[in-house]
């Protein structure tokens, strides 16, 4: 070997050294990178969760861990004695969900079909107003709302709270299910249409079961725009018919100057895990069902 | 226009009318088109006369309630006044600040009441969209490069960040109040005693970290979809070519995922016009953190008329801004959604 070859190969095992070692930094900086993601991300959340089972003496206490474990804020948070309906919330909250979430969904399936499949025209029109209303501030609904609810004697009624809520959530579920219904394989539709299906049994013997998973995607998401809306129920709920949301954002404690915050979060808890669990599980789909439309 | 029967570019050729997908606009295809356009409108009759009954008829009704005056005792007289057309008095007085006077006419607002608010609410309302979207945008658009790599616990990151996204901004509200509580961890984290809650910059501080906290995660999934549409081969290619991480950012990824990124702020930015959950818990309006939504509940129960006009002017300005990003700034929401992309005009 000369020494013109030794010295290049030394030369080439450097370069190599520096690209592995420049890999290595990359993928260290992306690990640190995706630390403080993770930690801004689940640092606040978990701050609740701890609060919620740290005793009312030591609300401020600042260890990571609770140090004086203790379940009595989640019963406080059940306690209607200082005039909070937080149990009754929580079903208010499922009731009004649920209802908003299947008639949208009845309503929306239909809509989302015709605007991914048939060519028509206005659809751009359609389309277009869809998107719209579900960019349309709540605040310009209230306020006619709040007048006819007050004449017509539905403020504080369940029917007062679920109409305005369908306003913003069938719009994101004939969104959503538009760009569903564009990504599933058509070609079946055809073929059950040459063997012999009309349109409308394609729809139903083909179609539904494969749109199903997609379906309940957009279930959770109607749902859980539902669950979380609070300025209509802030102003037409009463203490009987209040969501979640309200109940929260008005939760009183003994002292009347003092925020109960301990309990408060432990109402938080109770309202935010279930829906973490379900966004956890459905991951992908939730994924897929939040950015559908924004891509493609 | 598109020549095939569904928006969908069919991959493979489909059987059955395929052959009119690529035949001349003739006779077929309007009759297609016209029986397709009756079930069209069966299937759509629901949702539209659902969203008139909801969305158009209380618009409708906003709109006319405006232009009339709230009755109530009449500050000139110091009687009842039944209300009535107003004209356009209702949007003059929010616009100038302008109050009834009791001597007859009217007067610029007191310092404190609603009226003399406009401004001041609306420049708020900017304040928080613009600071928000733009912290939004720079801080998902780093998640999102983040999330794409390819490392181990990549999809635990992915399902951290929909943590905030799924907590109701009501609940996010209140613990970001007790974040910033007095007593809170945010002031014995950083070593201050700062009354977040109790003076104007603090307050509009704490309201943009809650709404970026709660809000970035939404933008960076939306980026995040838009990165993983690009071919690694691109790349790859300008990585060949010589190209630096920084001409790779601006010349390949920033155009490509442009489309989806507008989408994104354009959503982001209608949806911070309407803020109103997080002020309204967190700082309950005060020390200027006051947005147009919470001008417009405020004013609800001082005169149903009179509010009509300010969520009138709101509606009007969040039209205009959606406006403009679709027609100066590209972004083409109809278009995204229906995938009625260029190869097919």
């Amino acid at each position: 070997m000369t020494a013109a070859a030794t010295e290049l190969r030394a030369q080439q095992d450097q370069g190599r050294k520096t690209a592995q070692n420049r890999e290595k930094l990359a993928q260290g900086r992306t690990y640190i990178s995706a630390l403080v993601v993770l930690i801004w991300c689940l640092a606040p959340a978990y701050w609740m969760v701890v609060t919620a089972f740290r005793e009312v003496g030591f609300t401020y206490d600042t260890s990571i861990l609770p140090t004086h474990v203790t379940l009595d804020n989640f019963q406080t948070a059940f306690d209607t004695s200082f005039g909070n309906h937080f149990g009754q919330a929580l079903l208010n909250s499922v009731f009004i969900g649920g209802v908003v979430t299947v008639v949208s969904l009845l309503i929306g399936v239909f809509a989302a079909y015709a605007l991914a499949r048939l060519n028509f025209r206005f659809k751009y029109l359609v389309l277009g107003f869809i998107l719209g209303a579900s960019m349309f501030p709540g605040v310009a609904l209230i306020t006619p709302l709040f007048q006819l609810f007050t004449n017509i004697g539905w403020m504080g009624t369940y029917q007062a709270l679920i109409i305005p809520n369908i306003s913003f959530v069938l719009p994101l579920t004939v969104y959503t299910m538009t760009s569903f219904f564009r990504e599933m394989p058509w070609e079946l539709e055809e073929s059950a249409r040459v063997d012999g299906c009309t349109q409308g049994q394609a729809f139903r013997k083909v179609i539904m079961p494969l749109a199903a998973p997609a379906i309940f995607t957009t279930a959770i998401l109607a749902f859980i725009s539902s669950w979380n809306e609070f300025l209509i129920a802030s102003q037409l709920s009463s203490d009987r018919t209040q969501p979640v949301t309200v109940a929260i954002a008005s939760f009183a404690g003994a002292q009347p100057n003092q925020i109960p915050y301990t309990a408060i979060m432990a109402a938080g808890t109770i309202v935010t895990i279930p829906l973490v669990i379900l966004v956890l599980v459905f991951q992908r789909k939730i994924v897929a069902g939040l950015t559908a439309g924004a891509v493609k | 226009m598109a020549t095939e029967l569904g928006p969908t570019p069919v991959k493979k050729p489909a059987s059955g009318g395929t052959e009119l997908h690529h035949a001349p606009k003739g006779v077929g295809e309007d009759n297609a088109i016209a029986s397709q356009g009756k079930w069209a409108s069966w299937l759509l009759a629901p949702a539209i006369i659902a969203l008139a009954v909801v969305i158009v008829y209380p618009i409708i009704s906003a709109i006319v309630m405006s232009f009339q005056a709230d009755a109530g005792l009449d500050p000139a007289t110091g009687l009842f006044a039944e209300g009535g057309p107003a004209g356009i008095t209702n949007y003059v007085n929010w616009i100038a600040q302008q109050c009834a006077s009791p001597g007859g006419g009217t007067v610029a607002c007191p310092p404190g009441t609603l009226g003399s608010q406009f401004w001041s609410a609306t420049a708020t309302t900017f304040f928080f969209t613009i600071v928000t979207v733009a912290l939004e945008t720079v801080l998902g658009f780093w998640m999102a490069i983040i999330m794409a790599r390819t490392f181990k616990g990549r999809s635990l990151v992915r399902a951290a960040v929909l943590v905030p996204w799924a907590i109701p901004t009501a609940v996010t509200a209140k613990l970001w109040l007790f974040i910033f509580a007095f007593e809170g961890i945010a002031n014995k984290l950083f070593n201050t005693s700062i009354l977040w809650t109790g003076s104007e910059w603090p307050a509009k501080w704490a309201v943009i970290i809650a709404d970026v906290w709660k809000t970035t995660p939404f933008m960076a999934l939306l980026i995040l979809a838009g990165l993983q549409m690009i071919p690694a081969e691109v790349y790859e290619a300008a990585k060949v070519d010589g190209a630096t991480a920084w001409q790779r950012f601006r010349m390949i990824t920033l155009p490509l995922v442009k489309p989806a990124l507008m989408v994104a702020i354009l959503f982001r930015t209608l949806d911070a016009l309407r803020m109103f959950d997080l002020p309204y818990i967190l700082t309950g309006g005060s020390n200027n953190t006051t947005t147009l939504s919470i001008l417009v509940i405020s004013q609800i129960r001082q005169g149903f008329n009179v509010a009509a006009a300010l969520s009138t002017i709101t509606f009007i300005i969040i039209f205009l801004v959606a406006f403009i990003f679709v027609r100066f700034l590209g972004a083409n929401v109809v278009e995204q959604q229906t995938g009625a992309s260029k190869g097919k005009k």
